[in-house]
C-alpha cells in the first residue's frame, strides 16, 4: 500500500511500481539459479535477474511441488549484482509474496512456473510495497492481472520447453483483443468486457492507448536471438529469457547475443552477427508432445 | 551544428534500453524533434540528446559493444547540449559508487553520485521537488535512483527537502528522478531552451 514517510515522499505508489518496469523496457531479464549465474547475466547486460532454485526446464524434468526460492540463495544473489533482482511465488501464495518483499526483492513474479496454492484466487496485489508481474495467454487474463494490482505483465508461453510458439501465439492474442476494441462503442465495449472477463474501465484504457495499460514483456520458450527480436516485433516491450540461457552450450555468448538481438530486433544484419557460432541452444520440446497436466501456461486463468 | 533558430531542434534519444519513449513524446510536446540514438550515424547533425533511465550498466554495455561509447562521451564533450535522467545522471557523472567496479562513466559533469542510493524498489518514491525559479513544486518519481553525495562545481537546479536532486553544468543537465514519467513538462521545456541557446 502506498505508504507516507518523511519528507513527504510517498512509497509503493502504482507510478512508481509500473515505474520500475518501464525502466527494464527493450530489455533482458535472466532465470538464475546462482550468485555467479547472476554475475554473469550482468556482465552479458541483462536489465534483471530472476532469482530461482531451478530453471523451468528443471522444473519439468523433476517434477514434485514447486516453490519460493530459499530466502538464503535470494539474498546471496542479491548481493552479487547492481541490477533490479526478482523472485517467483506461487500463484495465490500471498505470504510467499510477503517474504519475498520482506527480502528486499525488487519485483516479484506470481508465476504458473511454481505450483499454484490455490485454484480459485491470485493474489490481491494493491496492498503490497514491491510491485508484480504475471503472465498472460490473452487480453481478458493479462486485464484480470492488471485489476488484481499487477504493474507488470508478461505472457506465459510455455516456460522450459524451448519452444516459442505458445509465447507467439500469446502475444498475438493480446495484440488482436486490442485491436478489437478500436471501434467499439461504449455498449459494445461492456459487452466486450463481459465475455473476456475484464474490467470495463480497463477496456477503455487499452481502447484509448491502443496498447495495455502497463508494461509487456514476452516470456516462456525464447532460446535464441531470433526468438527475442521475433517477440519484439510483435510489440512486447522487453523479453524474460529462463532456461533458453543457461541450458545452452556458452550461456555469456548466447546472454550477449540476445540481449544485442533484442535493442536491435529490426537490424537483421546485427542479429546475424550476434547469432554466429553461438553453439548449441537448448534441445527444447515440442508442445503437442506434452501431456495436458505438463503444461504451465494452463495455471492461473 | 544544424540551424535551430526558430526551427524545432533535433534531439536524440539514446535508444539503447530503458525509457526512452517516454522522453520522446515529452520532448515533441515540448517543441523539439527527436531521433533514437542506436548506432554511431544516428548522431549526425543532433542539436541536443537524452540518455534516458533504464539500467546503467545495460547501457553502458551496449554502448561499448556497438561502437557507440567514445562517439556518444565525445559528442557531449564536445558541447552537444545533454539531458541524463536517473541512469542517464551516473553515465555523466564524473565520480560513481556502489557501481560496478569496472563501470566506466563519462566523467563529464563534476558530480559524485551513488547508484541505488536510496534502497531497493521498496524505497521508490514520489514526492514533491523545488525548481530554483519557479514556485510551483514539481513531481517527482524517484525509482532506484542515485543519490547526489557531492554537486562539485555544479549548479543545483532541482532540490528535494533542500537536497540536490538536479544539476546543470554549462549545457549538461542531469537528473535523479524521472521527469518523462510525471507528465509535466516544465523540465523538457527548460532543456529544449539550453539546446537553443547551446546552438546559436
Amino acid at each position: 500500500m502506498a505508504e507516507r514517510n518523511g519528507g513527504g515522499a510517498q512509497k509503493g505508489t502504482f507510478k512508481v511500481k509500473a515505474g520500475l518496469a518501464e525502466m527494464l523496457k527493450g530489455g533482458v531479464i535472466m532465470d538464475v539459479v546462482t550468485p555467479e549465474h547472476a554475475r554473469l547475466a550482468q556482465d552479458a547486460g541483462a536489465c534483471a535477474v530472476m532469482a530461482l532454485e531451478r530453471v523451468p526446464a528443471d522444473i519439468r524434468k523433476e517434477g514434485g511441488v514447486a516453490r519460493m526460492s530459499d530466502p538464503g540463495l535470494i539474498k546471496s544473489i542479491e548481493a552479487a549484482v547492481t541490477i533490479p533482482v526478482m523472485a517467483k511465488c506461487r500463484i495465490g501464495h500471498f505470504v510467499e509474496a510477503r517474504v519475498l518483499e520482506a527480502l528486499g526483492v525488487d519485483y516479484i513474479d506470481e508465476s504458473e512456473v511454481l505450483t499454484p496454492a490455490d485454484e480459485e484466487n491470485h493474489i490481491d496485489k494493491w496492498p503490497f510495497t514491491v510491485p508484480f508481474v504475471c503472465g498472460c495467454r490473452d487480453l481478458g487474463e493479462a486485464l484480470r492481472r492488471i485489476a488484481e494490482g499487477a504493474a507488470m505483465i508478461r505472457t506465459k508461453g510455455e516456460a522450459g520447453t524451448g519452444n516459442v510458439v505458445e509465447a507467439v501465439r500469446h502475444a498475438r492474442a493480446v495484440n488482436a483483443g486490442i485491436r478489437k476494441l478500436q471501434g467499439l462503442n461504449r455498449a459494445e465495449l461492456v459487452q466486450e468486457a463481459k465475455r473476456i472477463g475484464a474490467p470495463v474501465e480497463l477496456l477503455e484504457e487499452c481502447q484509448r492507448l491502443c496498447r495495455l495499460p502497463v508494461v509487456n514483456f514476452a516470456a516462456g520458450g525464447i532460446a535464441t536471438p531470433a526468438d527475442a527480436a521475433l517477440m519484439m516485433q510483435l510489440g512486447v516491450d522487453g523479453v524474460f529469457v529462463g532456461s533458453g540461457i543457461f541450458k545452452s552450450e556458452d550461456p555469456l555468448r548466447r546472454a550477449k547475443a540476445i540481449v544485442a538481438a533484442t535493442t536491435y530486433h529490426d537490424r537483421p544484419d546485427i542479429i546475424a552477427e550476434a547469432s554466429e557460432g553461438l553453439g548449441e541452444a537448448m534441445r527444447g520440446l515440442e508442445i503437442p508432445a506434452l501431456s495436458e497436466d505438463q503444461l504451465l501456461a494452463q495455471r492461473g486463468w | 551544428m544544424s540551424a535551430s533558430n526558430g526551427t524545432r531542434p533535433l534531439i536524440g534519444v539514446l535508444a539503447l534500453q530503458g525509457a526512452f519513449a517516454e522522453h520522446e513524446r515529452a520532448l515533441e510536446a515540448a517543441g523539439a524533434r527527436t531521433r533514437l540514438v542506436r548506432l554511431r550515424e544516428d548522431l549526425d547533425e543532433l542539436d541536443g540528446l537524452v540518455i534516458p533511465g533504464g539500467e546503467s550498466t545495460t547501457m553502458t554495455m551496449l554502448m561499448q559493444r556497438m561502437g557507440l561509447y567514445d562517439s556518444v562521451r565525445e559528442a557531449v564533450r564536445g558541447g552537444l547540449p545533454t539531458l541524463g535522467t536517473c541512469a542517464g545522471m551516473i553515465i555523466l557523472a564524473e565520480r560513481i559508487t556502489d557501481g560496478l567496479p569496472d563501470q566506466p562513466g563519462f566523467g563529464i559533469l563534476d558530480i559524485a553520485v551513488r547508484r541505488n542510493g536510496y534502497g531497493r524498489q521498496v524505497d521508490s518514491f514520489e514526492a514533491d521537488l523545488d525548481l530554483t525559479g519557479d514556485e510551483r513544486p514539481f513531481p517527482g518519481v524517484f525509482i532506484r535512483a542515485p543519490i547526489v553525495e557531492d554537486t562539485g562545481s555544479t549548479e543545483v537546479i532541482v532540490r528535494r527537502d533542500g537536497e540536490p536532486v538536479g544539476v546543470r553544468q554549462g549545457s549538461v543537465m542531469a537528473l535523479a528522478f524521472h521527469p518523462e514519467l510525471s507528465g509535466d513538462l516544465r523540465l523538457h521545456e527548460e532543456f529544449v531552451r539550453l539546446v537553443r541557446k547551446g546552438n546559436n
